[in-house]
């Protein structure tokens, strides 16, 4: 038998046969828990407006991201985290606290491998792609601004 | 007509010693009570997880020769084999131990791949005293096939939990205990799957064609065993093997099985079921055994497979391919007093 | 009351991550590259600004905040700077975010030890 159309027929028999389980949930739960995320940032970065009224506003939310990463952090070397993560899916790894728990997780998980070589090897394994592209795109942003 | 995958063993090894220990979660799930230890905690007392997979491995060796009655001198050979890179677990494990290593790489199969090397080896009159163990660990394997273990992530609905375990056994040329009697080895079976988190249907094929060629060669069909049992398709990649075979027009009934679709309870919530080299191996060394011992169990079809990928491979575009070999497992013919 | 705005936007944007998820099965990383990728192009073409105005932190938690600051400061350096603004703008404007998160996952990964999962 010729063994491409063999793979092909069993991989869409898999593909049938795979159970499909309704999205409904973990959709909703991803909704409520990403958007309490946010509402939570958007809280702290009131209160600190509300405390420093000088404050100018992007030196307030760049407050706030410091510390949504402080509590993702956090919570990751408790060990909560990735609870949350399973409850919650899309919404805690779309919000910055995603971002936070993706490198503090392998700074975590591979630093029986020493200080460098394991944790400061390893913690990009995860977000390494997110600052790569983000940081190119910008680039191309920016180039493309200088000449318009 | 294809060559005979099986071998047939006149001297019958026999499994004189079996051992079997695993983790707090294993121990609450299906087979619990049938383990000879479960460990308190996953660490077993190391500072790493690799140590504790390696530890498991010692812990089980030494308490199969113990059961075997027999002395570790009397051992001549120990084949063993994990899930790690460069099989460090069992290698590692060997280190401590005076008698000879060969490692094993089968993956998920490794159990049957050594029991089967193991009775050809004393059939052939070589041997007489074999210990063969594996094992795997879910936070090393983890680490090593997918993320670190606090990223928040959720597990795909075909996705299985790696076991954390370790079973040995120990083959003799004589003695009491259940036999070998053949064993099928298999070949690498790939039906151009590419999803690492649906190992079921990756191997599945594997154990068809294994169990074919089984079937085939010696001239049995599903009804002469007691049980079949495969070691980690899980749920999903036992329903699709059940279907596969009956494409090839046999039918395997309820005497049909998967240790990974039966370990955990339904409230662990590990969705298609236990994976892994101890997946097969503690189910094998604790349950079937004393099922094979009491006579519940006259003859078993153990036909585990793996899932022989590295996460290089499936980065570079490769399929998933498996293989997968099964033995005979004779019980102890239960004489009735005259 | 704005805090409605935020938790129904913020939300909203975290179900279309795990509709993705579900749908395709791409790993946190791959989500996480997306969606820094979709904050670039609304910051880009202007259009990120207006909804920021609106929806506050609902868009600027998500990841999609973090590159639309990237490409705000790139823009923001090129048009101050010149050309050594592309390369500078990016990294400056979002150096708070990137250095906390690699302080704070150094500190904790000293003080704490990966457990496994139940």
């Amino acid at each position: 038998m010729d063994e491409k159309k063999r793979n092909e027929a069993y991989n869409n028999y898999v593909k049938a046969k795979i159970p499909k389980t309704k999205p409904w949930p973990s959709l909703f739960n991803s909704f409520w828990v990403g958007g309490l995320i946010c509402v939570l940032g958007q809280g702290i970065n009131d209160l600190i407006m509300l405390w420093f009224p000088n404050m100018a506003e992007q030196t307030a939310w760049t407050y706030t991201l410091v510390v949504l990463i402080f509590l993702a952090s956090f919570l990751t070397g408790l060990g909560v985290y990735d609870r949350i993560g399973k409850f919650a899916g899309g919404g805690s790894i779309v919000p910055i606290t995603g971002f936070s728990n993706s490198i503090t997780s392998p700074a975590l998980e591979f630093k029986n491998e020493g200080i460098i070589y394991g944790m400061c090897v390893k913690m990009f394994t995860i977000a390494g792609p997110v600052i790569v592209v983000g940081i190119i795109s910008s680039i191309i942003v920016g180039l493309i601004y200088l000449f318009i | 007509m294809a060559k005979s995958q099986t071998v047939v063993f006149k001297n019958q090894p026999v499994i004189i010693g079996s051992y079997s220990i695993v983790g707090p979660k294993e121990g609450a799930g299906n087979f619990g009570e049938y383990f000879d230890y479960v460990m308190k905690s996953d660490s077993f007392g190391e500072k790493t997880y690799e140590k504790a997979e390696r530890k498991m491995i010692q812990h089980a060796i030494v308490g199969a020769i113990e059961k075997a009655k027999i002395k570790p001198t009397d051992v001549e050979l120990l084949l063993a084999g994990d899930l790690l890179n460069q099989i460090i677990s069992s290698s590692y494990a060997a280190r401590d131990f005076s008698f000879p290593y060969l490692g094993l790489f089968g993956a998920c199969s490794t159990m049957a791949e050594s029991l089967a090397i193991g009775a050809s080896l004393i059939d052939g009159g070589q041997f007489d005293h074999v210990v063969c163990s594996t094992a795997s660990h879910f936070s090393t394997a983890e680490r090593q096939f997918r993320f670190p273990l606090e990223l928040g992530n959720q597990r795909p609905p075909t996705s299985q939990w790696t076991i954390t375990g370790a079973g040995a056994c120990v083959l003799a040329l004589k003695g009491k205990g259940p036999k070998i009697t053949m064993a099928t080895f298999g070949r690498v079976v790939d039906y151009g799957i590419n999803d690492v988190n649906d190992m079921g249907a990756a191997m599945a094929p594997a154990a068809m064609d294994t169990l074919m060629a089984h079937f085939r060669d010696s001239k049995t069909t599903p009804d002469d065993y007691d049980l079949i049992v495969t070691g980690d398709l899980g749920k999903l990649g036992s329903e699709i093997l059940i279907d596969l075979m009956e494409d090839q027009g046999i039918k395997l009934g309820l005497n049909y099985n998967d240790c990974g679709q039966m370990y955990y309870t339904r409230n662990q919530a590990t969705l298609c079921g236990g994976s892994g080299c101890g997946c097969s191996a503690t189910v094998l060394n604790s349950f079937i055994m004393k099922k094979l011992l009491d006579g519940s169990y006259k003859k078993v079809l153990f036909a585990p497979t793996g899932a022989l990928l590295s996460t290089t491979a499936t980065q570079q575009g490769e399929t998933i391919p498996g293989v997968c070999h099964a033995i005979v497992i004779e019980g102890v013919k239960q004489e009735k007093k005259k | 009351m704005y805090y409605l705005w935020v938790f129904l936007i913020g939300g909203l944007i975290c179900a279309f991550g795990e509709l993705l998820i579900i749908k395709t099965n791409i790993t946190s990383a791959r989500i996480l590259v997306l969606f820094v990728l979709i904050g670039v192009v609304l910051e880009a073409f202007g259009i990120f600004d207006p909804i920021s105005d609106f929806a506050r932190a609902g868009i600027n938690t998500p990841i999609i905040g973090f590159g639309a600051s990237l490409a705000k400061g790139a823009i923001g350096a090129v048009k101050a700077r010149g050309l050594i603004g592309a390369f500078t703008g990016g990294f400056e404007a979002t150096a708070a975010g990137i250095a906390a998160a690699v302080g704070f996952a150094f500190l904790f990964g000293l003080l704490f030890k990966a457990r496994t999962k139940k």
